[in-house]
């Protein structure tokens, strides 16, 4: 296993292709994603950001067919090696989906299903947890009385912060957000844009985005993909102003995509 | 010009519209004239037997075993028998039939061995009933030396339900939302966590119906259990699992065919045919009020 040279970053990609077949989806990417910050993907459809994303936390692996070459790390731990530990990974890099997803059973029960398979027992353990990833995913005002209400009786808003708590109970490291907002009205995505900069301070966020603006709103950094490769990469305020590449400036100017 | 146009085209395109709907109203008419056949023959068997059966029904008929060379008395223990059969299938029958679904919605990989499991089903399912009694005649009564009895008609009747209990749990495993799946995942819950605590409790009701519906089917089958569990005759309800037991699908065949007394015990037939009826009807009417439940509580 080949140890980070920085701490500086929590990911470092190093030609890292992914497959779905013979079809190759992502392409050569180099990427260093820097702790503590949010770094945003963007690019048009089927340009290969969220399955860039999902590999992160293999959630690719789910495809019978995909398969990946070089090297993504996440930690200095190579997250594509046979011995590395898929559900730890799992738990120490969380993702939010762009549909929001609770389980059919109460806001309680949802928050608690991480800590649960993972053992944890204790009725006052588990109520200090839901309620500390309730109140940072600022959902513990709206559902504080309402705990034993299925999580599927929430506002679409309230449900993706209610997936964000589900993860956030975890004690995750890095959160993945694949379109997070895209199912949302504008004030829920305001509240998730303003969540999300308020959890950043403890954690790593990457989220994958079509909504430019949103990502110029709330990204530290900024990845451009298309067709696969990564066009661009860099702070966001210099990617957006002073774009290096041609595309990328066709792309963010709104003249494609 | 436009306008022009479309002035010409006016009157032809409602003279066409008619005849259209001439044509139509025709189809459709002779569709649910059609469409109403299946009901109307169902109307008419239940209008039948019940016509037939329902004066002999009585709390004593169906709380009183046969008497008088079966010509009078009730037929408490038939009932009794289906029911142990019954019952006995689906315990075997289920678990078997949901993880081989579980297998299949979620750990086969598509190629060779799926293949052969699901041809195996989909003909499994395509065998004729009396083939099974046959099956279970030559496999559980004689070379596990079960004798005629209740496991023997039990197993043989868990062999032929075996491949819908298959089909309908994996529909219901798929049917739940792959999102469930992946957020379980992304929980970092493994794959057996996954399917323990989410996809199972979400399909259950799914496969519950289905297993009330195949349940109801197999209460009503003669042929996998006259060579293998049914009884022409027995004095009481069956003790052990190792006695043939009277079941109501064979009773209703035994009296209308092969007794001394078989216009005598016309009323008997019927009432064990209306009450084989009642007992599908109620079973399968729980089986849509569950699925009815679990649309109306379905939020995704």
């Amino acid at each position: 296993m080949v140890e980070s040279s920085s701490d500086k970053y929590i990911f470092e990609i190093n030609n890292f292709s992914i497959f779905y077949g013979d079809f190759m989806a992502v392409k050569n990417v180099n990427l260093n994603i820097e702790k503590n910050k949010i770094s945003a993907i963007i690019g048009p459809s089927g340009c290969g950001k969220s399955t860039l994303l999902r590999a992160l936390n293999r959630m690719n692996d789910l495809i019978f067919t995909s398969r990946v070459e070089g090297q993504a790390f996440f930690q200095g731990v190579d997250i594509y090696d046979r011995d590395t530990d898929v559900i730890e990974l799992r738990r120490r890099v969380g993702m939010v989906f762009q549909k929001p997803n609770p389980f059919p059973s109460s806001v309680y029960e949802n928050v608690t299903y991480g800590p649960k398979i993972r053992g944890i027992r204790k009725k006052s353990r588990l109520d200090e947890i839901v309620e500390n990833a309730l109140v940072r995913a600022d959902l513990w005002k709206e559902v504080k009385d309402k705990l034993n209400e299925s999580g599927m009786s929430l506002s679409g808003g309230q449900m993706q912060r209610l997936c964000i708590a589900r993860s956030l109970a975890q004690q995750p490291e890095v959160l993945l957000f694949d379109e997070p907002t895209s199912a949302l009205d504008p004030i829920s995505t305001a509240n998730i844009e303003n969540l999300l900069q308020e959890l950043q301070k403890t954690i790593t966020i990457v989220i994958v985005t079509h909504n430019m603006q949103q990502a110029a709103r709330i990204s530290d950094y900024t990845a451009f993909m298309y067709l696969g490769e990564l066009v661009e990469f860099g702070e966001t305020d210099t990617l957006f102003v002073n774009p290096q590449n041609k595309l990328t400036e066709e792309y963010i100017t709104g003249r494609f995509g | 010009m436009i306008q022009g146009t479309e002035g010409n085209h006016k009157p032809f395109e409602l003279a066409r519209k008619k005849k259209f709907n001439l044509k139509e109203s025709f189809f459709l008419s002779l569709i649910r004239m059609l469409g109403f056949t299946g009901a109307i023959l169902l109307i008419i068997i239940l209008f039948f037997v019940a016509y037939n059966g329902i004066h002999i029904l009585s709390w004593e008929f169906i709380t009183q075993p046969p008497v008088e060379a079966m010509t009078e008395g009730g037929i408490f223990p038939v009932i009794v028998g289906t029911i142990l059969l019954t019952i006995i299938c689906m315990i075997v029958v289920i678990p078997i039939g949901v993880t081989t679904a579980i297998f299949l919605a979620e750990y086969s990989k598509p190629g060779f061995i799926l293949n052969m499991v699901m041809m195996s089903m989909y003909t499994l399912a395509g065998v004729p009933s009396v083939v099974f009694g046959l099956f279970g005649l030559s496999v559980f009564v004689v070379v596990f030396n079960f004798g005629m009895s209740l496991l023997a008609g039990a197993l043989t009747l868990a062999v032929m339900i075996l491949p819908y209990i298959i089909s309908t749990s994996e529909e219901a495993i798929k049917a739940v939302p792959y999102s469930f799946k992946e957020a379980s995942l992304a929980c970092g819950a493994t794959k057996w966590q996954t399917i323990r605590k989410v996809i199972l409790p979400t399909a259950m009701p799914g496969i519950l119906t289905g297993s009330i519906l195949g349940t109801a089917k197999v209460s009503g089958e003669t042929a996998p259990i006259m060579f293998t569990a049914a009884a022409f005759f027995t004095p009481g309800v069956p003790r052990s699992l190792f006695e043939p037991v009277m079941a109501l699908p064979y009773h209703i065949y035994v009296l209308a065919t092969a007794g001394t007394f078989i216009e005598e015990t016309r009323p008997i037939q019927y009432g064990t045919a209306l009450t084989l009826i009642i007992l599908v009807f109620g079973m399968n009417l729980l089986g849509i009020l569950l699925r009815a439940r679990k649309r109306g509580k379905k939020a995704w």
